[in-house]
């Protein structure tokens, strides 16, 4: 970056003169603040939605501008607090916990096969790039899930299966590689510490850039799961956010289904039958942490971006 | 620490040092072994009649061979075929339009004369990659709810008829909308791994170009877009080794799982999951996923086999 600032000043005048003319860059500034809008307006609207009173749903449908705002999603959600609650603990939980876990076996890996004199690195590569073209497939890993490792409905089963990516690894081992000096290494070693130590106590504490990089990864790509809950989970106590997203529709379908049989007055059925505007709620309670977190992660995330690219 | 001089002989032995490592890695060995290798194992059961009985293992091995037969049934049902046609039809537009739109604003954003505005832009249009696709199913129900979305609300005011957007009257719509989510939810992606190259590009070409009297248009085609390709060419190999695989998400919980919408929903994720759970028919679920595994290798291999006879450097492996 450094390198950069300087050559500007020599730059400036070339990069004045060399520039795409006005006109299009009107055009192009014109086509970018629509696509930022595309992206950021349905954020937006469902933040709208659920602040909008349900008088005013069902009067004119949701609108950016509705007749009547309320905070009654908010307490309807609060009002499903148990679930809700459950669920948000889970959510945190698995994002924790899938963090630490995968952070550790990634960089170890990563580390173990960053050292040019390992002598299992052939093996090893091969281990960690095989699973990148080729797999076992949906159901395979469903029976193994299910009949081998028997951790369905299981805290593990949201966590284990999403911990290591090939793509992670090769990220913090070109890390290593390039930022982690030999010497540094050797002179941990005549100062007598066991690579262990020296994986632990020097290596890791100088790649904070690294580790915060691919601890994002995975804690978004955590928070974000939903597959794992919905292919292996049936105990609504370990329901994660996501899934309970996943599951409010299923259930409205099902009391709909239900009513046609059981004598519901409508009203009934109204009140059980979770509105529109709460569903919305949830949607923000779990997309805000995001969308008011990334914009300040986005550099590490861009810069992990870039190291993957360089060829494995 | 003596003890590690002493073992620490260079050569073929092992030294006290590679066992360290090997401890070191062992957790992520293991976890590699059961969540990758294992699984293979399973690609079996596409040739076998497959019955539980006991665990994973006792019910592979104890399972009859039935050779092709699970093959046979799958492209016998027209629905598995549809699926994989389909699944091909639409990655083939993701993987075009995966590369041609992100490239071009990549190169639009460099050119822009406000930094601050690309910058804002391109944190605006990086959100969508941080939704999942639940959520995102839940945005485009915002819009496109039956009796309630805005597009219906639009509609009206201008006095054309509702649409069901969910039902067996907008299929035909489905593929636009599933193509322009998936175009919402990669392209901010793209472009971050794009516009890292473009500004890695060395300045000094351009310098030269202008020196030469070249117009922007002739720098982009000639400088900027030659030294992208191999980038470019990179996540396409990516991409077509993939070409067998569709996002379960996009496919099955955008639509809300509807399946009036199934003629143009069920790419072979859908198909497989649908066999599996719903029908729990584990022979056909599974022939499908050997056929899409084994395809999607070998897509991958081919692919990176015509790129290193056009061009050895922007081979992938």
């Amino acid at each position: 970056m450094a390198k950069t600032k300087k050559e500007k000043p020599v730059l400036e005048g070339l990069a004045k003169f060399n520039r795409v003319s006005k006109p299009m860059n009107v055009l192009f500034s014109i086509i970018f603040i629509i696509a930022a809008l595309c992206c950021v307006i349905p954020l937006i609207f469902v933040i709208v939605i659920s602040l909008t009173d349900k008088t005013s749903i069902s009067a004119i449908g949701y609108s950016f501008f509705p007749q009547k705002w309320s905070l009654a999603a908010y307490g309807e959600l609060w009002n499903n607090r148990e679930q809700i609650i459950t669920s948000f603990l889970i959510s945190i939980v698995v994002t924790v916990g899938g963090t630490v876990l995968g952070l550790f076996l990634n960089a170890a890996m990563g580390y173990v096969l960053s050292r040019s004199s390992f002598k299992l690195k052939k093996l090893y590569t091969w281990l960690v790039f095989i699973p990148m073209v080729f797999n076992g497939g949906m159901v395979s890993m469903y029976l193994v899930i299910t009949q081998f490792l028997y951790i369905q409905d299981t805290l593990l089963v949201l966590i284990l299966p999403l911990a290591v990516a090939s793509f992670y690894v090769i990220i913090l081992r070109t890390f290593f590689q390039t930022t982690v000096p030999d010497s540094l290494i050797e002179s941990g070693k005549i100062d007598g510490a066991s690579q262990l130590r020296i994986f632990f106590q020097i290596v890791l504490p100088i790649s904070l850039p690294a580790l915060a990089t691919i601890g994002l990864f995975l804690s978004f790509a955590y928070w974000n799961d939903w597959w794992q809950a919905f292919m292996y989970i049936s105990n609504k106590d370990l329901w994660p956010l996501q899934y309970v997203l996943v599951q409010i529709d299923r259930q409205i379908q099902a009391m709909l289904d239900m009513s046609k049989y059981v004598a519901l007055s409508a009203a009934e059925l109204a009140d059980r039958i979770p509105t529109d505007g709460m569903k919305m709620a949830l949607v923000v309670v779990i997309v805000v942490p995001i969308a008011c977190s990334y914009p300040f992660f986005q550099k590490y995330f861009i810069s992990g971006l870039t190291i993957g690219a360089v060829k494995g | 620490m003596a003890k590690v001089k002493k073992e620490k002989v260079r050569g073929k032995k092992f030294t006290f040092d590679d066992f360290e490592l090997i401890l070191l890695s062992l957790p992520t060995v293991i976890w590699y072994l059961v969540f990758s290798f294992i699984p293979l194992f399973g690609l079996l059961i596409a040739f076998k009649q497959w019955s539980l009985s006991g665990d994973f293992f006792t019910s592979l091995i104890q399972s009859d061979w039935v050779a092709f037969k699970n093959f046979e049934f799958l492209f016998m049902t027209s629905d598995a075929i549809r699926a994989l046609w389909l699944t091909i039809a639409y990655n083939v537009a993701f993987i075009i339009l995966g590369v041609v739109i992100p490239v071009t604003l990549a190169i639009m954003v460099s050119n822009l004369y406000s930094q601050k505005l690309g910058k804002v832009c391109q944190t605006a249009m990086f959100l969508p990659h941080f939704m999942s696709w639940i959520v995102a199913s839940y945005f485009l129900f915002a819009f496109m709810s039956p009796d309630k979305g805005l597009f219906n609300s639009a509609l009206t005011a201008l006095g054309l008829g509702k649409v069901d957007w969910y039902g067996e009257q907008a299929v035909g719509y489905w593929p636009i909308i599933l193509i322009i989510m998936n175009i919402w939810k990669t392209t901010g992606y793209g472009m971050v791994v794009y516009l890292a190259s473009i500004t890695g590009i060395d300045a000094t070409y351009y310098e030269a170009a202008v020196i030469d009297g070249a117009s922007k248009w002739q720098q982009t085609t000639k400088i900027t877009i030659p030294l992208l390709k191999q980038i470019m060419i990179i996540m396409s190999i990516m991409a077509i080794g993939r070409i067998f695989n569709s996002d379960f998400g996009l496919f099955y919980q955008v639509p809300k799982a509807t399946s009036q919408l199934y003629p143009v929903t069920m790419t072979l994720d859908v198909y497989i999951y649908n066999a599996l759970i719903a029908l729990g028919d584990v022979g056909m679920s599974s022939a499908a996923a050997f056929f899409q595994s084994i395809a999607g290798c070998i897509c991958i291999l081919i692919a990176n086999a015509i790129v290193t006879k056009i061009d050895r450097e922007s081979a992938f492996f």
